[in-house]
């Protein structure tokens, strides 16, 4: 019985906004490189809802007991955000779905205790961040925005802990006052001295607790918001050269609660069995875990690669980095805009959302058990047959679409118009209309490929209003119209192309 | 079971409707006074002596009371319908057979909708509680779909649609300025409607509905009681209204090329009239044009042009006023304005007009004054491609045989 971490997930979001465009805007220094930004219709909520659907992708399959979400910048308070997660992955009722929001500390901790309780209780551990400062500032430009979970499993373990230590200590470094959209920090020099000897006692004493020394280190992973504290650290620890994990804030940027889960799962990707992966998070104090990987991780690393899951390298060379600044402060809410002349969306009733919970969260649609026709949204009559209450409910969420017809609203409320609608038929049965999202608006094509992707729709009178929207399959069927005109000659007479023949 | 009609059971004795449009100094209930004033004029009876009322509104009122407060009814049966933008039609429907059934005597359909109090531009939905899952697209996004599945379907060009499109909304304009109760009483050039700011996908501001205030009204009653009111009544062949399992949004199969429930309404309206080629043998339609596709795919689910040709029959002429088969001769929804519950009625009131030849000298239809036709049809819809209620009438200013 190998308990510990069994797969992982990490989610980038689509865009990148360019360092130099926030020079170009402000008249500042320009910056290099680029950030990653969630999109206006995502939180940290459906971030982590992305990590967790890749963390899930486990051979054999996999479903955890418990579900822990940590972000500092939570969706809800006073409203538990794990359970939306919990709902968006169709997972059990019985599996426990807790909050451990806070500081970014808050997330080194929700995976300690997720990988602690995985021998008993199998634990999905989901960290997502979406972090950013006034215009201008260090954070704005540096930092970044994504998540991670972990799928902490009882056995078939690809990378076990077998050693920990911690560092606490009380000294205000990053700050932030509940409702302060942006964090304060102290002088840098000040969290610099204050952290790199933390770092090293906690570092010690884990090389300690795992019996190994310094040079047995195959893989080192140092995070923390404090760049020069962490550049200190990197450089003071004595491991061998190559061993420091790639560092990828350059085109990222620093995911903060997300960073040093990110940076494990870029570690586990590459890395072989046996090797020693130490990851040292620099928040508040300091904590350093030592994983050792096992003989289950080639296996699961193919299996990853065979569900064409992206690679964290493959995502942070992905994705679309023309994004404007301007567009960019909207979506942070920090550049006001003059809204659509259309009625604001209204908030959505409770019971109502309480009763259609595996469709609006969990995108279930139902299936005819006497005739086989799918119904998105689920109903109780069959369209085809008409039979009543003869239905199963079928799961979508990972199903994949083609574009059988679609159009452009430039009248509909959205932050970010104009919105694509599409019309969508899924490989298998059923269609559904909803919006495109991550999309270039003039390379929708009829034909093009889509998957469901969990977003927050609007936002109304405080409350948040979740559902699922298409996105283009990777990258490259978006603006590839001979693919598109192909898939329509097949059926010649008719558009839209149904996706039946699936 | 079987859709039975009351073709030439009943006729409509007198008509009213306001002018269209942006009505700042109107409320709902004054437009109401003025339909139904106008309607008991032109039939020559009071206010008391209608027996019901059918109160047609999408969203300006609730009751009848919304009717009888403004016009002080005494204690008669007033009767809210609505059924989106066919709500109208579905007031007179309603009225007819009421009529039919021997209940009353007389009766009035009356439809109103006050638009412009919201603050929008456009048209703004009704509110109710939902679990946040539903579209955000709206209206003219809906109907969008149209144009490139039918430019795909029969292999138009999309250029040559978008001239198709552009020639439905030219044509209700210059009918409309020809309408003086119209919301839009000028013609428009071609090139001022194709570049129009887009909307959403192929259309543009020009390709869709007028958003307006108004009302109208009729007044029924049984055909065999119609000369007391009136020397030219217009008798009702055939009503139908159906409404479908919104099939298109979760059906596969379904292209965005057609609306069934058209079809099927006009079928029942048809067999219901006895008519058996429409283009032959009407005089004229009022159509629901609410975006310029629609038009488009109307005149090939109400029968008037072959399945694919439509497009080729509207750059000929065939449905423009001096045409063989005259589509919104007033204007339609493009230029009349679209005054949700009144919309259906201000159809009817065409009919009313260019049936018996009252239609003003320069848009008076001549398939009635040299072609001797004598039928009339609306169409009304509500809803959205593949989900829809579709209602279809045929009316007539000569009794059958």
């Amino acid at each position: 019985m190998t308990s510990g971490i069994g797969a992982w997930g990490v989610y980038l979001p689509f865009w990148r906004l360019e360092r130099k465009a926030i020079g170009a805007a402000l008249g500042g220094p320009s910056g290099r490189g680029t950030r990653t930004v969630a999109s206006y219709d995502e939180d940290t909520t459906t971030l982590g809802v992305e990590a967790g659907r890749r963390a899930l992708e486990v051979p054999g399959g996999w479903s955890p007991d418990q579900l822990l979400f940590s972000s500092p910048v939570p969706a809800y308070q006073d409203k538990t955000n794990a359970t939306t997660v919990h709902a968006a992955l169709g997972l059990a009722q019985r599996v426990a779905a807790f909050d451990m929001v806070g500081s970014v500390r808050s997330a080194v901790g929700t995976l300690v205790a997720a990988v602690s309780a995985a021998p008993t209780v199998p634990t999905l551990a989901v960290l997502a961040e979406i972090r950013t400062g006034l215009a201008g500032g260090a954070d704005e430009r540096d930092s970044g925005d994504g998540a991670v979970a972990f799928a902490c499993v009882s056995d078939g373990a690809v990378a076990e802990l077998i050693g920990r230590a911690s560092a606490s200590d009380e000294f205000l470094d990053r700050w932030r006052v509940p409702g302060e959209p942006y964090s304060h920090q102290w002088e840098e020099r000040f969290g610099e001295q204050a952290y790199v000897p933390l770092a090293k006692d906690a570092f010690a004493d884990a090389l300690k607790a795992a019996g190994i020394g310094v040079d047995d280190i195959d893989h080192l992973v140092v995070a923390g918001l404090h760049a020069r504290a962490v550049r200190a650290v990197s450089g003071s620890l004595g491991v061998q050269a190559g061993v420091a994990a790639p560092d990828r804030t350059a085109t990222i940027g620093n995911l903060g609660a997300a960073q040093l889960g990110v940076g494990l799962a870029d570690v586990l990707e590459r890395a072989t069995p046996g090797q020693v992966v130490v990851t040292l998070q620099l928040a508040d104090g300091a904590d350093a875990l030592v994983w050792r990987t096992t003989d289950a991780l080639p296996a699961v690393q193919q299996a990853r690669a065979q569900a064409g899951l992206a690679t964290v390298a493959e995502q942070a060379e992905a994705g679309r980095s023309d994004l404007s600044y301007a567009s960019f402060l909207t979506w942070r809410d920090q550049l006001h805009r003059e809204p659509p002349r259309r009625p604001e969306p209204s908030r959505p009733g409770a019971p109502n959302m309480l009763r259609t919970e595996e469709w609006k969260f969990g995108f279930s649609a139902s299936r005819c058990l006497a005739c086989g026709f799918r119904h998105l949204p689920p109903t109780r009559v069959c369209l085809r047959c008409k039979s009543v209450d003869q239905m199963e409910p079928d799961r979508l969420a990972d199903v994949e679409g083609t574009v059988a017809t679609f159009t452009i609203d430039y009248l509909a409320y959205s932050l970010a118009p104009p919105t694509v609608g599409v019309v969508v038929d899924f490989d298998g049965g059923g269609r559904f209309r909803c919006e495109l999202t991550d999309c270039d608006p003039d390379a929708v094509r009829i034909g093009t490929r889509v998957q469901m992707t969990f977003r927050r729709l609007y936002s109304a009178d405080g409350m948040h209003n979740y559902f699922w929207k298409a996105r283009p399959v990777g990258d490259t069927p978006v603006g590839d119209a001979s693919a598109g005109d192909a898939t329509m000659v097949s059926d010649g007479s008719t558009v839209p192309v149904s996706g039946k023949e699936a | 079971m079987a859709s039975n009609g009351i073709r030439d059971r009943v006729a409509i004795v007198g008509m009213g409707c306001t002018p269209f449009g942006e009505l700042w100094d109107k409320g709902a209930d004054d437009l109401l006074v003025d339909a139904t004033q106008d309607a008991i004029n032109s039939a020559g009876v009071a206010l008391d002596d209608i027996d019901a009322f059918w109160l047609g509104t999408l969203g300006s009122g609730n009751s009848g009371l919304t009717l009888s407060r403004p016009l002080k009814i005494d204690y008669r049966p007033v009767t809210r319908v609505e059924n989106f933008c066919a709500t109208g039609s579905e007031s007179l429907r309603n009225a007819c057979y009421a009529v039919a059934s021997g209940a009353y005597d007389l009766a009035m359909a009356v439809g109103v909708e006050k638009l412009k109090d919201s603050g929008f531009s456009g048209l703004t939905g009704i509110h109710q509680v939902g679990d946040g899952t539903g579209t955000s697209l709206t209206s003219p996004a809906a109907f969008s779909f149209l144009a490139p599945s039918y430019a795909h379907k029969y292999g138009v060009d999309p250029e040559e649609l978008k001239e198709v499109l552009t020639r439905i909304a030219w044509k209700n304009h210059y009918n409309g300025a020809r309408n003086p109760r119209a919301q839009f009483r000028k013609e428009v050039s071609l090139e001022t409607i194709s570049k129009s700011p887009r909307v959403a996908g192929e259309l543009g501001v020009f390709d869709c509905s007028g958003v307006a205030d108004g009302s109208a009204a009729a007044i029924v009653c049984r055909a065999e009681d119609a000369h007391r009111y009136t020397d030219a009544p217009l008798y009702v062949k055939g009503l139908s209204m159906v409404a479908g399992p919104a099939a298109g949004p979760i059906d596969p199969d379904y292209d965005y090329t057609t609306f069934e429930e058209v079809i099927r309404s006009a079928e029942d309206a048809y067999r219901q009239a006895g008519v058996t080629d429409p283009r032959s043998q009407l005089a004229m339609a009022e159509v629901h044009d609410c975006f310029t596709p629609t038009e488009l795919v109307l005149m090939e689910d109400l029968g008037f042009a072959e399945r694919g040709t439509g497009w080729k029959e509207v750059l000929a002429g065939t449905f423009d006023l001096d045409g063989e088969l005259p589509v919104n001769p007033d204007g339609g929804l493009k230029s009349f304005g679209h005054p949700i519950g009144a919309s259906g009625l201000r159809m009817m009131f065409e009919c009313w007009l260019q049936l018996r030849g009252q239609a003003p000298e320069d848009r008076q239809i001549r398939s009635v004054t040299e072609g001797g036709r004598t039928l009339g049809l609306t169409h009304n819809l509500g809803g959205g491609p593949g989900e829809c209620v579709s209602f279809v009438s045929v009316v007539g200013s000569e009794p059958s045989a």
